[in-house]
């Protein structure tokens, strides 16, 4: 089997990184070879394979050694769960540095070193939640991961990132390679929250490939730093990584995404009772000012 | 002659390192040598290609300068975008003295500079829009172009345009190479890095380009010169030996070359590597791929250059072989009258280097035909393969220093007290205003060749007139010198 690269987005804290862990566990647990690649500073797209706070970044240990130059593969890939390989690319604490290049020069070195080259099925990069600057797309250039899942809920600001994540898609379509695999919805429990997705799916040309349910036994499974998979393998949560897993091995709709725009997302919203009708007449009034209409 | 011995040396390396603070002086001692002829492997007395201390007056260059500056940029036929704010292309434009024949501006390029002139809202807006239709201008003003090269500056690597993705449509669309190469000046620890992704963008974007096609027709004796940069015209006087002693000069790298001489060098029988540092890459590289052999060759100084051409010649058959001892034997004549007229002038004469990545080892033995002697060397940019080549070169008890501080090397000078430095740009005025004759062994200091027989007699000639230059005898003012008949007075008293 050749070699598939996916990357993961989505809005902050939607559950990117949660998401990736389980629905790789699962991977492994059906035989498949994967790497997963944090490309997110803040360094949590491994803890849950590696039981780990945080693992060693190529950044953190490139700064230790003097240059990337001086680091070897051995130094940065770890062996977590279902002999999931880990690497993190880390970078700056917020408001300093330039987070994007770390994950530039992460992903280069991992090329040049031949992490790649290693019999695997699947590299996941679970990248940050906005394509912020060209570092953050890096993942998604030519050669690199020519699948994009995007991790969203009913809320609005999630489909409003995942619309825009779409957009950015488009244009790296254009200049290489890159399709929309689809929309996986972690699950908020708003009301009617499948349908709402797979019609946002159905507007951006792609599908809603798994709904994943809320459940408790997620959070009970991270505070042990673990997948579901591996903390109770008999939850009914596991078995819907399970799923999520063998949907992305069968996956073939690979879409150049229609994102739609905001009128038709506001619509869209309002269609599934997430926004209210805006009354015009009250756009830009203070309560005082209301109260003396 | 005053040489130091082997602990005198010792000495001044620790008196050296005595005024920095512990942990640069740890780090520094490291990269400072007494010579020892009997080490196999230089990693046992010298580090290298490590990062420069902090504070230190160092005289690297960047990754940019590496791979713009040095490895493509004297491809003449190419234009080669300084992609970025203005600066790096402006600073580096035409400093390197790449001599080249052609029309500059119509289908040669060399001395220009071309940029893309980063302004503020590239850099927000990210500037492969900018690249795009650059590269389109540029073909349409300049439609001999062959093709183009985009020499990353680091705001590229920041702001990851992504370089690759617009190369290549622009590529497909103009039907010419368009090379995006990586360089941006931040990577590595000097220009070093710079020539290995030079080195990696030739392999990856024009190497294979003419893999399947056997319109070339190739002969037996076919060879490419790799890593000659053609400064003050050392390209030609070397492949003029090659060529006269019946080899065929495909290609010549990158000095005074073109892209389609690169494109045919996977079809020659020998790769001829000049500069080892710059260009091992590739020439590595070649032999994998296509079963390429390569060979070092040095063709500074008559001793080195008849030795290079016999063992150029060992590689094919008993013409070339017997051509090698002709063309040996054509220029000895000349040579020997050099060495008669400027030997007993430079006689004993103690010189110290510090130069890039090549010379520090390749021009001893110029020196030494001289009659000169080299008591301490070093590199900016060289790694430890460098240095095992160095060992032997070196005399015993000589000084080796790697990426050496404007300090140290000063200090060395007041005390090994060379009667001639060979050095760059930055060394030279210090040096002079100490009273040391001094050359620049990066440009040649505007004059060259110095490779091959035509070459040497400039070489000669050229050390002669700096060493022996009647200006160093008035370095003290009129007014400081003891008055007539004042020195005898207090010889006499004394």
């Amino acid at each position: 089997m050749a070699l598939r690269q996916c990357a993961i987005y989505g809005k902050g804290g939607i559950g990117k990184s949660t998401t990736t862990q389980n629905l790789v566990a699962g991977l492994a647990e059906l035989g498949k070879k994967v790497m997963i690649v944090g490309c997110d500073p803040k360094a949590d797209s491994t803890r849950l394979i590696l039981h780990s706070k945080a693992q060693n970044t190529i950044m953190e240990m490139a700064a230790e050694a003097g240059s990337v130059e001086d680091l070897e593969l051995e130094d940065v890939l770890k062996i977590g769960y279902g002999n999931i390989k880990c690497v993190e690319s880390g970078g700056p604490e917020p408001g300093v540095g330039c987070a994007g290049r770390g994950v530039i020069t992460a992903i280069n070195f991992l090329e040049e070193e031949g992490a790649y080259e290693a019999d695997l099925d699947f590299v996941f990069y679970d990248v940050l939640g906005d394509v912020v600057c060209g570092g953050f797309a890096m993942p998604i250039r030519e050669n690199k991961a020519q699948e994009i899942y995007i991790v969203c809920s009913g809320e609005m600001m999630a489909m409003y990132a995942a619309n825009n994540i779409a957009k950015g898609i488009v244009k790296y379509a254009s200049s290489g390679g890159v399709r929309l695999a689809g929309l996986i919805c972690n699950s908020r429990n708003t009301a009617r929250e499948d349908e709402l997705i797979m019609e946002l799916a159905r507007q951006l040309g792609t599908q809603m490939i798994h709904f994943v349910p809320r459940d408790n036994v997620v959070q009970r499974a991270e505070i042990r730093r673990m997948t579901v998979i591996e903390y109770e393998p008999t939850a009914k949560q596991a078995d819907e990584y399970r799923q999520l897993a063998q949907k992305i091995i069968d996956n073939k709709m690979f879409v150049v995404p229609t994102p739609i725009s905001m009128d038709q997302l506001e619509d869209l919203l309002m269609e599934f009772g997430v926004l209210e009708e805006v009354d015009e007449s009250i756009v830009g009034k203070s309560a005082a000012e209301e109260a003396t209409a | 002659m005053a040489s130091l011995t082997r602990e005198e040396t010792q000495a001044l390396i620790q008196e050296v390192l005595e005024v920095y603070p512990d942990k640069a002086k740890k780090d520094r001692a490291k990269h400072l040598a007494v010579n020892d002829q009997s080490v196999e492997q230089s990693k046992k007395c010298i580090i290298s290609n490590r990062k420069s201390q902090p504070g230190v007056m160092t005289i690297r260059g960047c990754a940019y300068a590496g791979s713009k500056g040095v490895v493509w940029g004297p491809i003449k036929d190419m234009v080669h975008i300084s992609h970025g704010p203005v600066g790096c292309g402006a600073y580096s434009r035409a400093g390197r003295r790449n001599y080249y024949v052609g029309h500059t501006g119509v289908n040669t390029f060399g001395t220009m500079n071309f940029t893309s002139d980063f302004q503020e809202k590239d850099i927000v807006f990210g500037g492969d829009k900018k690249l795009d239709k650059l590269i389109s201008e540029i073909n349409e003003l300049f439609p001999l172009v062959k093709g183009m090269s985009v020499q990353s500056e680091c705001p590229i690597g920041l702001i990851g345009d992504d370089i690759e993705a617009v190369s290549k449509k622009k590529g497909k669309e103009l039907e010419k190479p368009i090379v995006p190469v990586r360089c941006e000046g931040f990577r590595g620890v000097s220009q070093s890095l710079g020539h290995h992704i030079a080195n990696d963008a030739i392999r990856d974007w024009v190497i294979g380009n003419r893999d399947g096609d056997n319109s070339f027709e190739t002969g037996k004796y076919d060879v490419a010169v790799i890593g000659d940069y053609n400064i003050g015209g050392d390209a030609w006087a070397s492949r003029i030996l090659l060529e006269e002693m019946g080899l065929r000069v495909v290609a010549q790298w990158s000095g005074d070359g073109t892209l389609s001489e690169m494109e045919l060098t996977p079809k020659v029988k020998l790769n001829l590597i000049h500069c080892y540092r710059s260009m091992n890459y590739i020439s590595r590289f070649m032999e994998e791929k296509y079963g390429i052999p390569w060979m070092e060759y040095n063709f500074f100084g008559p001793t080195k250059i008849a030795e290079s051409l016999r063992k150029i010649a060992a590689f094919f058959d008993e013409t070339i072989q017997a051509n090698a001892e002709k063309v040996i034997e054509k220029y000895t004549a000349e040579y020997e009258a050099v060495i008669a007229k400027y030997r007993p002038r430079l006689e004993g004469k103690k010189v110290m280097l510090y130069v890039g990545g090549l010379r520090p080892r390749h021009v001893i033995g110029a020196y030494e035909d001289l009659g000169m002697e080299v008591v301490g060397t070093g590199y900016e940019f060289a790694h430890n393969d460098d240095y095992d080549r160095t060992i032997k070169e070196m005399g015993d008890a000589t000084l080796l220093y790697d990426d050496v501080t404007g300090y140290e090397f000063e200090e060395f000078v007041k005390k090994v007290k060379p009667d001639l430095i060979g050095s760059g740009i930055k060394e030279k005025y210090i040096f002079q205003k100490m009273g040391v004759p001094f050359r620049q062994m990066h440009s040649w200091d505007y004059s060259g060749p110095y490779h091959g027989y035509d070459g040497f007699a400039i070489f000669a000639r050229d050390m002669d007139m700096t060493v022996n230059n009647p200006c160093w005898k008035s370095l003290q003012a009129p007014w400081q010198k003891p008055a007539e008949g004042e020195a005898e007075a207090i010889a006499a008293s004394a």
